[in-house]
């Protein structure tokens, strides 16, 4: 009982810290455009037999930070491929309902997935570089759209992407090295970089800061809210504070469904529903 | 200094419409390493289907073997009654005389000398002994009238099954007459009415063929003098011009030739059938007639009228009508197979009188290797490989498995196990015939070693040519695949079981071979079965321990003299008879069928008994 | 005799193990629990230790035995007959074993047949000898195990110590094989440059191949042992192998692993190995067969004259044998790239195609190296293709079209022969000890690579 009680303490503490967090980012405007990028309704996701997500509706605006959280295996890491069909690679899985992005539907028969994916870049959990060399690791989206007419301007935007990577000071000396080479927190940030050079319009964030240090967090965490300048960002993260401190809206998942979504300060100081409470407060997640 | 780049511009890009046209070649690019892909496996799948369906159809050649039904007085001399009362199965008695006897009186007609030996040549050399053989287990047929069947040589075996083709029947009309001829056994024909273009036909087509073949050969030589006199011009040094010449003086007299024996052959080919005389030789199709019961090969052609030999006796008439006799041609030309047309009559004769016997082969199976390919089986070598594999599997498996559980379980972390690993590694790669010349010098022959000025041969304990020799051999080929597989399988088994055990007090090795062996067992017994299946088809470290050698008995043990089915393949591949091309595949269709089984014993006992943990 | 002798040591050990367990339960004095070792282990014990002794001895005995009785045999046939060669020696020698075991002996003569008597003799002895002293020593080691047994004797920790040794043994058998494999070949690899001299250039640089032609009284003509021809003919060979295994059997491996589906898997995977389960025999006569006189027609109807053997046929047979063999061990690596890369391309838009090219063969690049590098040994090593269908005679040309010949080839032309094994011998190990450093710097290399490839991704 006395455990119980502690226990409940300790979440309504965490809930006060995320919500601490919110008041204290004040270089960040919590305000938002408010123009919708992504439309989804009635998403659901299917493994062979098993549903990983039911019915979810969800608008996700341009320029802003959009956080899904939610315990473990709750269905936000798969719901986040749906986006830019990353699912297609698995044979298994089954995707249906509306997913759109910029109005036009991303299941449509007419959609590319590789074209589709230029246009919404992903940063995986774990830093993936390729065994290539830094230059080639950012260069390698422009080489395969053809963004770059020639050497000079795919210079550029390697050195631009770099630079919004905040990874440009750190690595111009040897950018011919391999990209495998660099510290985790580098090769996250080279993996941004590497998704922001393909110029997309989304980037989708699956819990990048998972296998980092926290100072490196910090880094990756400053360097998401200055994309939000330029793009949609979706991050899925674990870490309720995470979210608080660089989301403007934020999607609570339960069990394959997604039981709220609002503003982020209002989920962390007033959630609607009882589960995210619940789950913001510790006792369960 | 660089300019900003304006992402929102390049983003615009991807949905531009000359983004459309690169998707489109950057798909096209994609179908393109498909079909690649598919090509690679189809180049594969088409090279497999082609090995086995050239082993199937050989194979398909010798499932059948033809005999001769004959039919004679079992008369036999002193000695051959001597070795027919003797119980030693290993004395025989040959009844060749009977045989040619009997042969002999099957076919109407006086029989020269000079025939008298290509009509022995229809049966196989050791139709007598399988004559005598079965007079030994009926005694009563001593004497008497018996019937027999005679085993036909391999070439006759051949010809029935089409092998150089039969001859082609050939319009035949009109009244033909025979006159005797100015020779002893020659005739002269008249074809009357009869329209002998078509005969005139198959020569002269064969001639123009021989003809298209040396204008080819002139051609191809002009080819090679143009491309040596260019090269003569652009020549630079003198030793290069040398050269080049004495290679155009080549060039050149092939050419003359060729074109000297083109001319002449299509001179001939013209000439054929008209007013002269022709002459038909070994390199000519043969022209058999059949007229009434006998046959005539023609010798001589002119318009209308033909000289020949008699085949078989014709009878005494002298007219023939139509329909009472046929023209045959066999394209082949006599002197380019090792039948010969009076051969083939016979053959037809007999094939005629329904005395041609077609019997399922199961000599192949059942009898050894043999100089004559119409005898040669492959038992000895199976039985040579029996034994082998057993001294393989004896000595492989149980080091095998005592290596695996010594580097798994009790190995220390030092440079010997390390020496060793690399060792096994590296060995699995040592090509198969080096570890002939380590079986050759070590097992076989001894290494000559000069000790303190005495000579001392190390080794050298095991008799050449033994499947002991050669087991040993490949025991040590197979080892790493054992060991490999053998440590895989006992790295599976978890660390819980091992904890298990050794928590309850076992020792190390109880554990080892209580719990962890039995556990790795079948994945250790598919390895090692995989092993002996490669082990089966060896064929290189064989032949340099001498398993090569022509063994027409079973070893009795492993230390008898004896080769092996891979071996065998070799030696018959160098065989120039035709049949044992046929033979050869028979025996590789008995080797993958061993390694078919044994394969599906490995993959069964890996389903059986597979297991995740 | 031997057999029984050999019968009777293993009855004795039986007999051994029954005896000493009994007594180990008869000293527990009813308390078995109170044995260091269970019975079993004190039995076992002895068992191990009366046949290792037993055999032991028989294995050194005859060893030693055989050697002296052939040392004075030979000492024998010099005294009776001091015109003879070495070769004659040996011949008579093996002669006179033939006759005293009921063989059949080349030619018999009276120095034959004494040197058969004394064999008898001689031979006699020596398997009584061996009989004799095997026994005993099994003998001495059951007493000695036998007064070992004790309540407090660590039976069990002995046995095992025992049971250790054995398994060191086996394992070390690898290192032995290789050993052996370097002592067999270097032995006669000297001889062979003794008798040329030690012209090593002559061998490694000549152009004529005839190795047996001029051989006079132990010397062979430096002139004539030049092994460029062999070393021109493996080369192309192999090169035209890998030109048909390396593409087909990457594009296969490639199509297996990220385009085929279940189905395609289900079939191309087993006629695959298949492929690789065929003995090279098989394919040599495939070779001989049906694609030399295939490869042979083709060129004629085109024009050209090609050998009826001829290096493009055995090495298009070779490369369809190796196809297998690059493609699983491409698919291997391949597979082993992680799936986070493959995740990383398509994620920024590239097809899989591109994901391929750009990201995975890169990549994989190290292992397909090696795996390359491996098919290349294979193919150099490879004997039984080219000897049925690549020629014999030892011509230099650098045409695909003509017969060539390989290393592998004239070490069984040599071996097989007709010429005294003596005179043959030599050439053929030194072509297998340059055989086997070849390929053992191909496997070292290409092993080394693959096992750093392995650590990079593990």
């Amino acid at each position: 009982m006395n455990d119980m009680m502690n226990a409940v303490a300790e979440g309504e503490g965490r809930a006060a810290e995320a919500a601490a967090a919110i008041a204290e980012s004040p270089a960040v405007s919590r305000s938002t455009s408010g123009e919708v990028k992504i439309h989804c309704v009635d998403v659901n996701v299917s493994y062979g037999d098993t549903k990983a997500i039911k019915e979810v509706s969800i608008d996700i605006e341009d320029k802003a930070v959009t956080a899904f959280i939610g315990p473990s295996g709750c269905g936000k890491s798969t719901f986040l491929r749906c986006l830019n069909r990353m699912n297609d690679t698995i044979d298994i899985c089954k995707v249906t309902g509306k997913i759109e992005l910029d109005g036009g539907n991303i299941y449509a028969e007419d959609v590319d997935p590789v074209q589709l994916r230029a246009r919404v870049g992903m940063v995986f959990q774990k830093p993936n570089p390729f065994p290539k060399s830094i230059y080639d690791n950012v260069a390698y989206g422009p080489r395969i759209h053809g963004l770059a007419a020639n050497k000079a301007e795919l210079d550029n935007i390697v050195e631009q992407s770099l630079k919004r990577a905040a990874l440009w000071e750190e690595v111009k000396d040897r950018l011919d090295q391999p990209g495998t080479g660099l510290s985790g927190g580098q090769q996250q940030r080279l993996c941004i970089a590497r998704a922001v050079a393909t110029a997309p319009e989304v980037l989708l964030m699956d819990e990048p800061c998972s296998a980092l240090d926290p100072i490196a967090t910090a880094q990756i965490e400053e360097l998401i809210d200055e994309l939000r300048q330029s793009y949609s960002v979706v991050i899925v993260t674990h870490s309720m504070q995470q979210a608080a401190r660089v989301s403007q809206k934020t999607a609570f998942f339960h069990l394959g469904l997604m039981l709220e979504y609002d503003e982020t300060g209002k989920i962390f100081t007033a959630p609607s529903h009882e589960k995210t409470l619940q789950y913001i407060t510790g006792r369960f997640g | 200094m660089t300019t900003t780049v304006d992402f929102n511009e390049l983003s615009a890009k991807h949905t531009g419409d000359a983004n459309k046209s690169r998707l489109r070649a950057r798909y096209w690019a994609e179908m393109r390493l498909k079909a690649y892909g598919i090509a690679a496996i189809g180049i594969a799948a088409a090279a497999l289907l082609l090995l086995v369906s050239t082993i199937a159809t050989k194979t398909a050649n010798v499932v059948y073997e033809y005999y001769v039904q004959l039919e004679g007085q079992i008369d036999v001399s002193d000695r051959d009654r001597e070795r027919l009362a003797d119980p030693n199965p290993r004395m025989r008695a040959n009844l060749r005389r009977v045989v040619q006897g009997s042969l002999t009186d099957a076919i109407p007609g006086e029989i020269g000398r000079r025939e008298g030996r290509q009509l022995t040549g229809l049966v196989s050399g050791d139709a007598g002994l399988f004559l005598g053989d079965r007079v030994k287990a009926e005694p009563d047929l001593v004497g008497q009238t018996a019937r027999f069947d005679a085993l036909l040589d391999d070439n006759m075996q051949l010809y029935l099954k089409g092998a150089i083709g039969r001859p082609d029947a050939i319009d035949s009309a009109g009244v033909l007459s025979v006159a005797p001829g100015e020779e002893e056994g020659t005739v002269v024909v008249r074809f009357g009415a009869s329209e002998i273009g078509p005969i005139f036909g198959a020569v002269r087509a064969q001639r123009a063929e021989d003809a298209e073949r040396a204008r080819a050969e002139q051609r191809r030589q002009q080819n090679a003098v143009d491309v040596t006199e260019a090269r003569l011009l652009a020549a630079e040094t003198d030793e290069e011009r040398k050269a080049l010449t004495t290679q155009l003086e080549r060039f050149t007299t092939a050419r003359e030739r060729a074109e000297v024996e083109a001319n002449a052959l299509d001179r001939l080919a013209t000439s054929i059938g008209g007013g002269t005389r022709y002459e038909l030789t070994g390199r000519d199709p043969s022209l058999l007639f059949k007229v009434g019961d006998g046959w005539i090969k023609i010798t001589e052609v002119e318009r209308g009228e033909g000289l020949g030999q008699v085949y078989l006796p014709l009878g005494d008439r002298a007219e023939f009508e139509e329909g009472d006799w046929q023209a045959f041609v066999m394209a082949r030309p006599e002197g380019e197979r090792l039948q010969t047309d009076r051969q083939i009559v016979w053959m037809e004769y007999f094939s005629d009188q329904g005395k041609i016997v077609r019997a399922f082969n199961t000599r192949i199976l059942s009898s050894s290797d043999s100089a004559s390919a119409e005898l040669a089986g492959i038992w000895g070598a199976v039985v040579g490989s029996f034994w082998t594999m057993v001294v393989t599997f004896l000595l492989a498996f149980p080091l095998g498995v005592m290596a695996s559980i010594y580097l798994e379980e009790f190995a220390p972390k030092n440079r010997v196990t390390d020496l060793i690993e690399v060792n096994i590694n590296n060995l699995a790669a040592v090509p198969s015939i080096v570890f002939g010349l380590l079986g050759l010098a070590i097992f076989v022959s001894g290494v000559p070693v000069n000790l303190f000025g005495n000579e001392f041969t190390i080794g050298g304990f095991l008799p050449r040519s033994s499947p002991l020799a050669g087991g040993t051999v490949l025991a040590l080929m197979t080892l790493p695949t054992i060991i490999i597989a053998g440590r895989a399988s006992i790295r599976a088994v978890p660390p819980s079981i091992r904890d298990a055990a050794l928590g309850l007090g076992a020792s190390k090795l109880q554990t080892a071979t209580h719990h962890v062996l039995p556990l790795a067992m079948p994945g250790i017994l598919t390895g090692s079965i995989i092993g002996m299946a490669q082990a089966l088809g060896e064929t290189a470290p064989l032949l340099l321990v001498g398993m090569n050698s022509f063994i027409q008995e079973p070893p009795g043990d492993p230390l008898a003299p004896g080769n092996v089915l891979p071996t065998l393949i070799y030696q018959w591949n160098s065989n120039s008879e035709r049949l044992f091309d046929d033979k050869t595949a028979a025996a590789i269709s008995v080797l993958l069928i061993f390694l078919v089984v044994m394969n599906a014993l490995a993959v069964l006992l890996r389903k059986r008994f597979e297991r995740r943990w | 005799m031997l057999p029984y002798a050999s019968l009777l040591i293993a009855l004795l050990a039986c007999t051994a193990f029954a005896v000493c367990r009994q007594r180990a339960v008869t000293s527990a004095e009813g308390k078995l629990a109170s044995l260091h070792s269970r019975p079993a282990y004190h039995g076992l014990y002895a068992l191990l230790w009366v046949a290792i002794a037993g055999f032991g001895t028989f294995i050194v005995i005859d060893i030693a035995a055989t050697a002296i009785m052939n040392a004075s045999l030979y000492a024998m046939i010099a005294e009776r007959a001091p015109d003879l060669r070495p070769i004659e020696q040996s011949l008579v020698f093996t002669d006179a074993i033939k006759l005293a075991t009921g063989g059949v002996s080349s030619t018999v003569d009276d120095l034959r047949e004494t040197i058969a008597a004394r064999y008898e003799s001689v031979n006699f002895t020596r398997v009584l000898a061996i009989s004799i002293l095997g026994i005993a020593a099994a003998a001495t080691a059951f007493y000695v195990t036998y007064h070992q047994v004790d309540r407090t004797f660590r039976a069990r920790h002995r046995a095992e110590r025992i049971l250790r040794t054995m398994l060191w043994t086996a394992a070390t058998i690898a290192i032995l094989t290789t050993v052996g494999i370097v002592l067999s070949l270097i032995g006669e690899t000297i001889i062979f440059f003794q008798r040329i001299g030690w012209n090593v250039d002559d061998f490694v640089f000549g152009t004529t191949w005839a190795p047996l032609a001029g051989v006079q009284e132990g010397s062979l003509d430096p002139s004539k042992v030049g092994a460029i021809p062999l070393f021109v003919g493996t080369l192309m060979i192999t090169i035209i192998a890998m030109l048909v295994a390396v593409p087909v059997g990457l594009f296969a491996a490639v199509y297996l692993s990220d385009f085929a589906s279940k189905q395609t898997r289900a079939w191309a995977k087993p006629l695959l190995e298949i492929l690789a389960g065929i003995p090279t025999v098989v394919y040599g006569f495939f070779a001989a067969i049906t694609v030399a006189p295939a490869i042979r027609d083709f060129g004629a109807s085109i024009g050209l004259s090609v050998a009826s053997e001829s290096a493009l046929a055995a090495g298009m047979v070779m490369g369809i044998m190796i196809i297998p063999f690059i493609s699983s061990l491409s698919d291997d690596v391949i597979n082993a790239v992680p799936q986070s890369l493959r995740d990383g391309s398509y994620a920024l838009g590239a097809t899989k195609a591109e994901t391929i090219q750009k990201v995975i063969l890169p990549a994989a690049l190290p292992g397909i190296v090696s795996a390359v590098l491996l098919g290349t040994s294979r193919a150099i090593g490879e004997t039984m293709i080219v000897v049925m269908a690549a020629g014999q005679g030892a011509q230099m040309t650098l045409n695909p079209l003509d017969a060539v010949t390989t290393v592998t080839v004239q070490i069984v032309m040599l071996i097989t022969g007709d010429t005294e094994a003596d005179t043959a011998a030599a050439p053929a190990f030194t072509l297998g000890f340059t055989l086997f450093c070849v390929t053992l710097v191909l496997n070292v290399v290409a092993l080394r690579v693959v096992r750093r490839y392995r650590e990079m991704y593990d």
